[in-house]
């Protein structure tokens, strides 16, 4: 099967769930759908540069405390506005934020993003009068493309227009990486992962790409954050906690990074996995433990290596 | 002059790597240097490229001090290097390395939302090159599965394919069979002449190599220049014989 058979087919089902799926699971979809965007953002940074952050929820609590504040403090209900905010603060914590970590690599630059991370946390956390503490805020339901939709039931929001505007991002902006990764800057980038003293040679700023990369990364997450919030009407600091983002990363491992669509993949797998062991044991984390220890040993390409095989010689093409 | 380096000392803690070289390199020259491992040579090659800042000295190239400013700036100026361990982008292929020398040649590495494929200028910019190294017919073969000679080529491939005014080449033939040498250093003359290398500065421990393409050859020992001047000279002086070409050279 051709990859684009395969993706016509995953987007045509995906349009098609809200209609024949029960709405439990279309209602699992809007969390995998705004975990998508986050990843398609992260895995620019994993796959394309080389950097594995593990403090990226700090830029998913961003996007969804920027959605948060808007709607309940502000009465700022447009999704639109909402979207183009977290994606502006985004950008705005992850320029300084991204200038001191792409400083370091390997480990240093996990553990320092791993820092910062936690630094927010505990900003959102005991800044009570500010965000609510560990209650959170309200996040309000949002109006979509200049429509308020507050005489929908919520289930039918969620599943009718507010599912299909989530996937309307997550299609934009799978169009907007697939052209980001494609371009010279892409290419450049991946140079960087693979080797940054010679990258550095060919007159490549390394540090300068990096922070491009971490900038763009933290504005898909902020971004993914914000279409987080309407789903649970609530955003607490749990989101910015290190363990969403080493949630993101097992996503993005179990995909796999060495693929476009792997992460995307991974968040799928991951949320309909989860949601399922949970109903089954109390105690996921140690299945998803040893799911992930399988992973590193028997799959590093992830659920993704298996299908796509990088032959040794491409076939030629003009 | 095109490259001038005036008084270079390099302390590494208290060892000296370099005491007081100086060189200085004009428009069509290829210059060797050679010397008896922990001469000094690596050392020279990664202050000139800008990888090492020098604990003394200056580098000028064209008039503007260098010193230490870095490999990414010294390549966008128009001073390129390749290396003795053979350095390429093992996931990319033969003809993505290129178009990323070419890319940043041009400075198209900020275009975001453009799309590679379609840029004419990089993808024929990094055919020529790949065509003049030989290399055309394995462009869509990624670097790590080349051949070691291969990999070798790519490696300076690339740099030409900046275009730079001064070439330095860290043993350009080591780890390539002693019957591939010459079609590589012939390859190299050549592709320097195509397109428009001003100087190549090469480290080279091969001395068929050394005396049959330089200019000039520049001796170092123990991070002090023993002697600089042409081939017949050198080869002449029963001291640098002694030093640093030894017995081999000498049976020439």
């Amino acid at each position: 099967m051709s990859g684009r058979f395969v993706l016509a087919l995953a987007l045509g089902a995906t349009v098609l769930a809200p209609l024949v799926a029960p709405t439990y699971h279309v209602l699992l979809m809007l969390p995998f759908m705004a975990y998508a965007v986050a990843l398609l953002g992260l895995n620019l940074l994993f796959g394309y540069t080389g950097l594995v952050s593990f403090g990226h929820a700090l830029f998913l609590g961003v996007g969804a405390y920027t959605g948060a504040f808007l709607t309940s403090v502000f009465n700022v209900r447009s999704m639109e506005t909402i979207l183009a905010a977290a994606a502006a603060l985004g950008a705005l914590v992850a320029a300084p934020v991204g200038a001191l970590c792409v400083r370091y690599v390997k480990i240093y630059f996990g553990m320092l993003t791993l820092a910062f991370g936690m630094v927010f946390y505990t900003f959102v956390l005991k800044f009570y009068r500010l965000t609510g503490g560990d209650e959170g805020m309200p996040f309000l339901r949002p109006a979509l493309v200049g429509r308020s939709l507050e005489d929908l039931p919520k289930t039918d929001y969620l599943v009718g227009p507010y599912y299909y505007y989530s996937l309307a991002v997550l299609v934009l902006a799978t169009l907007v990486m697939w052209r980001i990764v494609r371009s010279p800057f892409g290419l450049c980038l991946k140079t960087i992962r693979d080797n940054p003293t010679k990258a550095e040679t060919l007159g490549i700023g390394v540090a300068r790409y990096r922070w491009c990369a971490f900038v763009i990364s933290a504005v898909y997450a902020a971004v993914g954050g914000a279409l987080l919030g309407p789903p649970t009407g609530n955003v607490d600091p749990t989101l910015a906690y290190w363990t969403q983002s080493g949630n993101i990363v097992f996503m993005t491992l179990l995909g796999g990074f060495a693929s476009f669509f792997g992460p995307v993949l991974g968040a799928f797998v991951f949320i309909y996995l989860q949601d399922w062991v949970m109903s089954v044991v109390p105690f996921w984390r140690l299945i998803f433990g040893a799911i992930l220890a399988a992973i590193v040993i028997v799959a590093p390409g992830g659920l993704a290596g298996f299908w796509v095989r990088r032959p040794p010689v491409e076939a030629s093409s003009p | 002059m095109i490259l001038r380096a005036e008084g270079l000392r390099k302390l590494y803690g208290q060892f000296c790597a370099l005491d007081g070289v100086s060189l200085a390199i004009s428009a069509g020259e290829f210059v060797s240097i050679i010397g008896p491992n922990g001469a000094g040579k690596s050392t020279l090659v990664n202050v000139l490229t800008g990888v090492l800042r020098p604990t003394a000295g200056t580098v000028t190239f064209r008039d503007r001090d260098v010193s230490g400013i870095g490999p990414a700036r010294l390549a966008r100026l128009g001073i390129a290097r390749s290396f003795q361990l053979v350095q390429i982008f093992p996931d990319l292929t033969v003809l993505e390395t290129l178009q990323a020398a070419v890319v940043s040649r041009l400075g198209h590495g900020t275009r975001l939302f453009a799309s590679l494929a379609a840029d004419r200028a990089v993808r024929e910019g990094a055919l020529e090159v790949a065509e003049l190294f030989g290399l055309g017919p394995k462009r869509h073969v990624r670097a790590r599965h080349l051949p070691q000679g291969d990999k070798k080529l790519l490696d300076v491939a690339s740099a030409f394919a900046l275009r730079p005014q001064i070439i330095l080449l860290d043993e350009p033939t080591s780890g390539v069979s002693t019957a591939d040498k010459t079609a590589i250093m012939e390859t190299l003359v050549s592709a320097s002449r195509r397109i428009g290398v001003q100087a190549i500065i090469q480290v080279e421990h091969d001395m068929d190599i050394v005396f049959g393409y330089s200019d000039r050859i520049i001796a170092l020992h123990e991070g002090r220049v023993l002697a600089d001047g042409p081939p017949a000279t050198i080869e002449a002086d029963r001291r640098i014989v002694d030093t640093v070409i030894g017995r081999r050279a000498r049976a020439r």
